[in-house]
């Protein structure tokens, strides 16, 4: 049933750091490696050479200049399903191909009994669902459900595809359910935030928000650069016949 | 929102059925119309035409329709899936009533029942449709109180131009349905207004910064993660309407209300067929505005994803 499960034994989900976040997309792209092959297997890719790229991605980097008094700053936000407390997108699900799991409050996808209606997709305010057209179901990010309780990967791997590849550990996997997880402990500690809370869905993953700007860090203006002028002499003449 | 034709038309023609079903259950069910079989069998095969093309052309919007029969199973917490079942249920009362009324010519006792049944069927399933949007948190023009009382206003509003169409052409048309025609268009044009008042009203409490979680100051979207338009930004990024949503407001108010107010007033005054003919007319002219409408109800809707695009 798309009826939510009134509690979940665990919480698990991802908090992201948007201080340490340099978007090198390296999570993008291990997700879509990673998950191609795996649960919601293909992530399909309509066009991927011709004119019109268009395909199925769990995990978009966005990049965003917030501008207060202090002064600007560029944020590289990447943006997944947030597995929320009450998913609209579960309950809105005609056909009960979308359910939130009771044991780790993962929200899944049953490619079998989803009738590409879309509705969970309007229902859902972060654009954590996209549908693929190819075979007319809806696909989303499953936690990486395959790899996390997977028995064949060494216990180091077994995490989401995008907290293994990324390469400034600006992602972090774990149950934030257990105030006691380290996890939950670096939410505390860095006032992890829920995104658009106003509207009610309870995401479990969290964001850090960027740290303060620090006054040790060099201020210095850096120098006008030079206009180019044609050198003269001996130097200029090899300058010019180097470059021909 | 993207404006899918299957499911705006199908909004448009499952209304306009259920409210000729909910006037022919109850009118005829009791009597107040005599049983007429071409009237009867005209106006049913037009509302559960209406019905049947409409829930057809909703399967057309699916990426798997021949899963469509697993929509019935969700009743306890979607709407949707409560709108597949009322709409089937419906269907049973009405058949039921439409043997009774149309073919054996009889009103009163089972028929009513069954014409009341049929009628309460079609109020819960355009409650169900009206639900399905004003039940989506993420998208702040549907999700108001001005939705759901919108489908049904609708919905009585061009069930009873069609109605008094039929009336009218097999001259027998109680002035009252011309009259119940005229205010229901009447009332359609004014809660359409207050709509449109409202939603260029809103404020929306989400914003770029509580989408991303960054407090204060701005927030700007500086590189998208791809280069294509992709999904989210087809389904729930359209924007075409919005450049041009004063000029469809316009061509909605003159083909959905006024349009057929004008020509219902001058129905009043025509003998038969003059007056069948403009009441024909009006409800044509509706009904096209009406598709109108709901293309604007889903173009003009702003979904919270696009802050995240920075549209």
């Amino acid at each position: 049933m798309t009826c939510l499960p009134a509690q979940t034994d665990k919480k698990l989900g991802l908090v992201i750091d948007l201080d340490t976040c340099v978007g090198c997309q390296a999570c993008v792209t291990a997700c879509k490696e990673w998950n191609t092959g795996g649960h919601m297997a293909p992530l399909t890719d309509i066009e991927p050479y011709g004119g019109h790229v268009d395909g199925v991605w769990f995990n978009r980097v966005h990049t965003y200049e917030h501008t207060t008094e202090l002064g600007g700053r560029t944020v590289n936000f990447p943006r997944s399903c947030l597995h929320c407390e009450t998913p609209a997108c579960v309950t809105v699900c005609p056909t009960g191909a979308s359910y939130k799991r009771a044991s780790d409050g993962i929200v899944l996808v049953d490619e079998d009994k989803c009738i590409g209606c879309k509705l969970c997709s309007w229902a859902c305010p972060y654009g954590a669902r996209e549908f693929d057209t190819d075979i007319g179901v809806m696909k989303k990010c499953t936690l990486c459900v395959d790899r996390i309780y997977n028995d064949n990967l060494a216990e180091d791997d077994r995490v989401p595809a995008c907290v293994a590849a990324c390469p400034t550990s600006a992602r972090h996997f774990g149950d934030l359910g257990d105030p006691a997880s380290a996890i939950s402990r670096l939410v505390e500690e860095r006032g992890g935030v829920a995104l658009m809370p106003e509207l009610g869905y309870k995401p479990t993953n969290r964001y850090l928000p960027p740290r303060a700007r620090s006054e040790r860090a060099a201020n210095v203006d850096a120098p006008a650069l030079e206009p180019i002028r044609a050198e003269g002499g001996f130097l200029g003449w090899i300058d010019r016949m180097l470059s021909n | 929102m993207h404006p899918a034709f299957s499911v705006v038309f199908f909004t448009t023609a499952t209304g306009t059925g259920y409210g000729l079903l909910a006037l022919l259950g109850m009118l005829g069910g009791l009597g107040v119309i005599p049983a007429d079989f071409w009237l009867g069998f005209v106006g049913m095969a037009l509302a559960l035409g209406l019905i049947a093309a409409g829930l057809l052309s909703s399967t057309g919007h699916l990426g798997r329709p021949e899963r469509a029969w697993r929509a019935f199973s969700q009743w306890r917490s979607s709407w949707l899936s409560r709108e597949g079942v009322a709409s089937v249920t419906a269907f049973i009362p009405a058949s039921i009533f439409g043997i009774g009324w149309v073919f054996l010519g009889k009103s009163g006792g089972w028929v009513a029942i069954t014409g009341l049944l049929a009628a309460a069927g079609a109020v819960v399933t355009v409650c169900t449709t009206g639900m399905i949007y004003a039940s989506l948190k993420p998208i702040a023009q549907w999700h108001s109180r001005y939705t759901l009382p919108a489908y049904l206003i609708f919905a009585a509003m061009t069930g009873s131009v069609l109605a008094n169409a039929l009336f009218q052409s097999f001259s027998a048309s109680p002035s009252a349905m011309l009259a119940l025609a005229l205010l229901a268009t009447l009332a359609g044009w004014g809660w359409k207004l207050a709509t449109w008042r409202y939603n260029d009203r809103l404020e929306i409490p989400t914003t770029a910064n509580t989408a991303t979680g960054l407090t204060g100051g701005t927030v700007q979207s500086i590189e998208w993660p791809h280069t294509e338009e992709n999904y989210l930004l087809k389904e729930m990024g359209f924007r075409i309407a919005r450049k041009h949503s004063a000029k469809l407001r316009r061509i909605t108010q003159a083909l959905a209300f006024i349009a057929p107010a004008i020509l219902l007033v001058v129905a009043f005054f025509l003998p038969w067929p003059l007056g069948a003919i403009a009441s024909v007319l009006a409800a044509v002219a509706q009904f096209a505005g009406m598709l109108v409408e709901r293309w604007l109800f889903f173009a003009e809707a702003k979904h919270t994803v696009t802050l995240y695009y920075g549209r």
